[in-house]
């Protein structure tokens, strides 16, 4: 059963082919077998999964259960979890064990969902590799010795190594589109306010915003059904009613206008990227769709605009590390300024400390107007593209990454890194919805296609993507996990 | 040479919420230390803001009732540096667009001439938790209790000339507030603090000279004194041939001095800015008109009317409204005696002094204002005199039997009865042969000394008029 579709497993647990508890034994062993070569959890609980099957069979042999009542999944560690800790990648968070869920978190869990344990990811979500996690590196499960990129790697990793059904991710300037892309899974970022932020340790608040990951789109629908919705614990969530997300995928594309980024198509960009994209495209065309070259002028300021804003944000929200109260706490302060020094320089890492670095600086005295203030009028300009591109389109389709998953350890420069996400930012910076979805393969390597829709336009974004899997297979396609540098569980135990 | 002072006061005020600014903690003033801290108080990582509406109503409600423009769309900043006691390492304030914006308030300084004192803003702000660093050996401790404790503070225009006029701005303030009922105002617990821009120029100048910022400054008087203290401090740096440099002091109210906490060169840069967790506070007329419909008569509006309803002096009506707790208590006493001048002598002089010798308030005073309209009612119709009242007031604190008992059981009635009048005023002339001799020989002044002995002989009981009327037609 293990590595089905959300939409199969619900079927077999609903007609009792097979209990929640022996799906999550399934996966729990999977994970105890493959993961050391991955790396994508930082903790896995196994009793409290067990527990939660054995309430969701319950359940569902009372026959009261919902489409997700049972699934096995996993919450990037970036969610806060009752009881369980949340490390969100850092030293600063590795003792640190939450006393509450997040609205996230208690949705799944109402809607009866098992928790296998939590994911790896950059450091407070700041990298597009998952190189800067404090837990090391998630490897690659279609190449271990490449990055399943970031900052939601070890979400998708684990999703495409069927080692969970489902997880949840955050993306605040592709974290999980970019890592779906490499993973060959559907990474979903819904617009900004449609989930709450309510307990997801906030990296740049007005960019964070959690998803689903996930093999497909019918399964980000059935986990968007649940993640949506107005939260009044979150201030910048929104009142809109939340549709049944599954209810408009089989909407005709009949006529769909379909936007095509010349400034994602420009230099940088692989041959075998743009050509996956390129027939996609034709894929479309052939379901009723017609392509509109546009322009997103601006698109060339997202990641300057991005690296202000960002960090501005993030070197405020990582203030409360301090070691007074939780958390990190360097060994033997002498005084308070000792204690704050060697606290954060101890208990953050370097891209974190980068960061924080920028920030401060972009918002001190005499930089704000240059930095913030600037930044913030880009970010306006950027939504008006998207604005007036949308006048024209349905919905705008290009690569998520310019190519497949590098190598560990291939990007030094933090430019090179930040980079990464050129085609991906600017969606958060104009706080859009936009999903990943696998269209190709090269070199074994998955190619992602990113699809971008207006603000709250996710039925039409799942819609568009669900059709594009009903007549490809990318989407099933996966990682072979017996290839070289997997650990077989036997040898495991001899080198443990 | 003269100097002229100009002082600016930027006072917090703690709003009466029940709860937070961002969260549904309590805000009980007094409890164990930290059993008033939620998880976003603590600032425990994933916690969100949420706006206290009430806390909004309250700032708005300030600001119509100064006279203020309204923030339609105010924005929520956050003021960054470290300290202990700030858990999210930010305070959530407003910096450039606050809900209260430009208004105004009048003072009435002694000699009774108004001045019209400019209020630049007043924003809405959390406040930090408290650090206590002498409970524990060689520890610092933090009282979160008080941390997200909504904060309304009120900025004024430099348009303060004296101590004095500060004091008056301020317990105009304190009064508005009291009016509203948005604070308790009660400055020795902190809920309403003060914080002074003091500056000194030659007479005459236009320029501002340089400012210092007091802080600490925890009742009226210390404002007073710590206000005086530095215009003299400042004064003699300059006649010296100083200068004054920009900086924050710290008035010492033990030993009545200010002194540097810390100079403008070592300040933080706070980089405020907007708080991206909440979104701007946008609300439309209806909010402002409803809310305005919510004001309750205001001191200088109940000034105004005492004045012309009650015939009462500007002096006396802008004492009774100073506190809305003794306007209102003299309005109940006026109701029940109908004697407006009397009542004022009686609220603002003998009761007014009795609470402040016992540090009580017109809430809780022994003596109810329906206790006090009877016993002016028995001056009024002449049961006993106003001197007399004095013993029964006095007696009153002790004995809460009612008015006409009291006067009953201790036979403070006042003698009308002409006979009994009569039988005095012949002991008297009696026991006075010589002082009626040279009353009747023309000494004039010798009449009231023998009013005296009347009254002393009835141990005040008897009603001077008819004292007076019958001992001049004895002695005729």
């Amino acid at each position: 059963m293990i590595g089905k579709s959300i939409t199969e497993l619900s079927k077999a647990l609903a007609a009792r082919e097979i209990s929640s508890v022996e799906l999550t034994q399934a996966y729990l062993k999977r994970i105890n077998e493959v993961d050391e070569s991955l790396n994508s959890f930082i903790t896995v609980c196994e009793d409290q999964a067990l527990a939660q099957a054995k309430a969701a069979d319950t359940k569902l042999a009372a026959g009261e259960a919902n489409s997700l009542c049972g699934i096995p999944m996993a919450h990037k560690d970036i969610f806060c979890t009752k009881g369980i800790t949340t490390t969100c990648g850092s030293r600063m968070l590795s003792n640190f064990v939450s006393p509450y869920d997040a609205t996230v978190v208690e949705k799944f869990k109402a809607a009866g969902a098992v928790t296998l344990g939590k994911t790896n990811m950059d450091e407070f979500a700041m990298g597009s590799s998952n190189e800067t996690s404090y837990f090391g590196p998630v490897n690659n499960p279609w190449d271990i010795t490449r990055v399943p990129g970031g900052s939601s790697g070890g979400s998708a990793t684990a999703v495409a190594a069927d080692l969970c059904a489902m997880a949840t991710g955050t993306d605040t300037g592709g974290s999980i589109r970019q890592p779906a892309s490499f993973c060959g899974v559907t990474g979903f970022k819904p617009s900004y306010g449609r989930v709450s932020r309510w307990g997801m340790i906030a990296f740049a608040s007005s960019l964070d915003q959690a998803g689903p990951i996930c093999k497909s789109a019918e399964d980000a629908a059935m986990m968007l059904n649940v993640m949506a919705g107005l939260d009044i614990k979150d201030s910048t969530s929104i009142d809109l009613a939340v549709p049944d997300y599954r209810a408009t995928l089989n909407d005709s594309l009949d006529g769909l206008r379909i936007g095509i980024p010349r400034q994602h198509f420009a230099e940088g960009l692989k041959a075998e990227v743009e050509q996956a994209v390129r027939e996609a495209l034709s894929e479309y065309e052939k379901l009723g769709a017609t392509l509109v070259d546009i322009d997103l002028p601006n698109n060339h300021l997202s990641v300057s605009a991005y690296y202000v804003v960002a960090p501005a944000e993030a070197s405020a929200n990582l203030s409360r590390y301090d070691g007074v109260r939780y958390g990190y706490r360097c060994d033997n302060p002498v005084d308070l300024e000792d204690m704050y020094k060697r606290t954060r320089s101890e208990g953050f890492g370097d891209e974190v400390k980068r960061r924080i670095l920028v920030g401060t600086y972009a918002l001190s005295a005499g930089y704000y107007d240059a930095y913030y203030l600037k930044a913030q009028r880009i970010r306006r300009l950027i939504k008006q593209d998207f604005l007036d591109a949308f006048k024209d389109v349905d919905v705008i389709v290009g690569p998520t990454s310019p190519h497949t998953a590098f190598l560990l350890g291939a990007k030094t420069d933090p430019v090179a890194m930040y980079l990464e996400d050129i085609y991906t930012i600017a969606v958060n910076l104009a706080g859009l919805p936009g999903v990943s979805i696998p269209a190709g393969i090269s070199d074994d390597l998955p190619i992602g296609l990113q699809i971008v829709a207006g603000d709250f336009a996710e039925a039409k974004l799942l819609n568009v993507a669900h059709q594009f899997q009903l007549h490809t297979d990318w989407h099933t396609r996966k990682p072979n996990l017996s290839g070289p540098g997997f650990a077989a569980p036997s040898s495991k135990e001899v080198e443990g | 040479m003269t100097w002229e002072t100009v002082i600016g006061l930027e006072v917090h005020v703690q709003l009466s919420t029940k709860s937070k600014l961002f969260s549904g903690t309590s805000t009980q003033f007094g409890a164990e230390p930290n059993t008033q801290a939620n998880i976003y108080d603590l600032a425990l990582p994933g916690t969100l803001p949420v706006l206290n509406e009430k806390a909004l109503e309250m700032a708005v409600r300030f600001g119509l009732a100064i006279g203020a423009q309204i923030g339609k769309r105010s924005v929520f900043d956050r003021k960054n540096y470290f300290y202990p006691d700030l858990p999210k390492g930010y305070q959530v304030s407003q910096l450039d667009f606050p809900i209260v914006g430009k208004g105004s308030l009048t003072i009435t300084l002694d000699d009774g001439i108004e001045k019209v004192i400019g209020v630049t803003r007043a924003h809405m702000e959390e406040d930090a938790g408290k650090s206590l660093h002498d409970e524990f050996q060689g520890n610092s401790a933090i009282d979160l209790n008080r941390a997200g404790t909504p904060l309304l503070e009120i900025v004024s225009e430099p348009d303060l000339r004296t101590a004095t006029e500060a004091v008056a701005y301020l317990k105009k303030l304190h009064s508005i507030i009291r009016y509203l009922d948005i604070s308790d105002g009660n400055m020795a617990q902190g809920s309403m603090r003060c914080d002074a821009n003091v500056s000194i120029r030659k007479q005459g100048d236009t320029e501002l000279g340089t400012r210092t910022e007091i802080k600490n400054i925890n009742s009226f008087r210390f404002v007073e004194k710590a206000i005086n203290y530095e215009v003299m401090r400042q004064r003699e740096v300059l006649e010296d041939g100083g200068r004054i440099v920009q900086e924050t002091r710290l008035y010492d109210s033990d030993k009545n001095e200010t002194r540097t906490m810390r100079s403008k060169e070592v300040a933080n840069d706070y980089r405020y800015f907007p708080e991206p967790d909440l979104l701007p506070v946008v609300i439309d007329d209806a909010y402002i008109t409803a809310l305005e419909k919510t004001l309750p008569e205001l001191p200088d509006q109940k000034s105004q009317r005492f004045v012309t309803d009650y015939d009462l002096s500007h002096y006396d009506a802008g004492v009774l409204v100073s506190n809305r707790e003794m306007a209102e208590f003299y309005e109940q006493v006026v109701e029940i005696c109908a004697d407006p001048k009397l009542s004022a002598n009686w609220v603002t002089g003998e009761l007014l002094g009795l609470l402040n010798k016992n540090n009580r308030e017109f809430s809780d005073s022994p003596i109810s204002a329906k206790r006090l309209g009877a016993l002016i009612s028995r001056i009024k119709d002449g049961t006993i005199s106003g001197k007399i009242a004095k013993t029964v007031f006095a007696a009153m604190t002790e004995d809460s039997s009612n008015v006409d008992q009291i006067i009953e059981s201790r036979g403070l009635k006042q003698v009308t009865d002409s006979g009994e009048i009569e039988q005095l005023i012949e002991e008297v002339i009696a026991n006075n042969p010589d002082q009626v001799q040279q009353y009747r020989g023309g000494k004039e002044q010798v009449f009231a000394f023998l009013i005296g002995q009347a009254m002393r002989l009835s141990k005040g009981k008897a009603n001077p008029a008819q004292v007076n009327t019958l001992l001049r037609e004895k002695l005729k």
